[in-house]
């Protein structure tokens, strides 16, 4: 990635994305489904705009997928 | 399969199981509390072990981080108990306030080892971090001078602050929320409310379209 591409990355916001407090709401639901390998995208997409956009609650996604997969195994 | 491991399937095939016992009193509770801060334990282990190759954090700090975690996240359980609605499983739901607590207790990490001062304004530094190729200066030093003209004059001072600390500063949003004292949702909408600004004042100024950067 270039700075040019990545300059437009910040500045491009989503419309569908739905900020930290619902995203972190949901995230037990969301991450479960996506555990089970559903289409979280499809259907919770301001979820994953966010989830794309925010370190932070992107972060805590990867980490709470990952204790659902411990306690798969 | 272990005595542990027997007990959570158990408490996972009624997912009212755990916020009843929990709800309730006396050696059922006290057994399902101990259950829970080990599971909780193991989840923020995992967690900090994932996240430290990032942290200046040493292994005796990562495991009472863990510790810490667990003990915040036990409580904010306990005190929502009523808020689970059985949309997950129970453990899923547990876990991810061990998650927050991990990540919240990070972010006040940060202010004990503070890379810059927050007052500081890095703009020197602002090509680099966003990789433009200094060999390049002589196309991207208009658009990044017209960015900083954005910065001073669309944003607020609230704003402009939060754009100083995490773009400039790098200063993690999750401790910019401690020295905030606001929240994540709080800081991350002032960033996207500057983001979109910033952009429109560029496309007004003829250096971005709907199709991209219009490079002279």
């Amino acid at each position: 990635m270039n700075g040019w591409s990545a300059l437009d990355g910040f500045l491009r916001t989503d419309p569908w994305d739905v900020g930290c407090a619902q995203a972190m709401e949901m995230l037990h639901i969301y991450a479960e489904l996506a555990a089970a390998g559903a289409a979280v995208e499809e259907r919770y997409p301001g979820v994953a705009a966010h989830l794309r956009a925010c370190g932070p609650c992107g972060d805590d996604f990867d980490g709470l997928l990952a204790a659902v997969h411990v306690e798969k195994h | 399969m272990t005595g542990r491991v027997a007990a959570v399937a158990a408490f996972d095939a009624d997912p009212a199981e755990w916020p009843r016992v929990l709800a309730g009193t006396g050696p059922q509770r006290e057994a399902a509390l101990a259950q829970l801060h080990a599971l909780l334990l193991r989840i923020a282990r995992g967690e900090v072990a994932r996240r430290g190759p990032r942290l200046q954090l040493t292994g005796p700090e990562l495991d009472d981080l863990a510790y810490q975690a667990t003990a915040d996240a036990l409580i904010a359980i306990t005190s929502k108990l009523a808020q689970f609605r059985g949309e997950s499983r129970f453990t899923t739901w547990a876990y991810k306030f061990v998650i927050f607590e991990v990540s919240a207790k990070i972010g006040r990490h940060f202010w004990r080892h503070p890379s810059v001062p927050l007052d500081a304004e890095g703009w020197e530094r602002l090509p680099d971090t966003f990789g433009f190729d200094p060999v390049q200066e002589a196309e991207w030093r208009d658009l990044l001078a017209a960015l900083r003209r954005a910065v001073d004059e669309k944003l607020t001072a609230r704003q402009r602050r939060v754009f100083v600390a995490i773009v400039l500063n790098k200063v993690p949003l999750d401790a910019l929320v401690i020295e905030m004292a606001a929240n994540r949702n709080a800081i991350y909408q002032t960033l996207f409310d500057a983001r979109r600004k910033l952009r429109a004042a560029l496309a007004a100024d003829g250096y971005i379209g709907d199709d991209g950067w219009r490079r002279s």
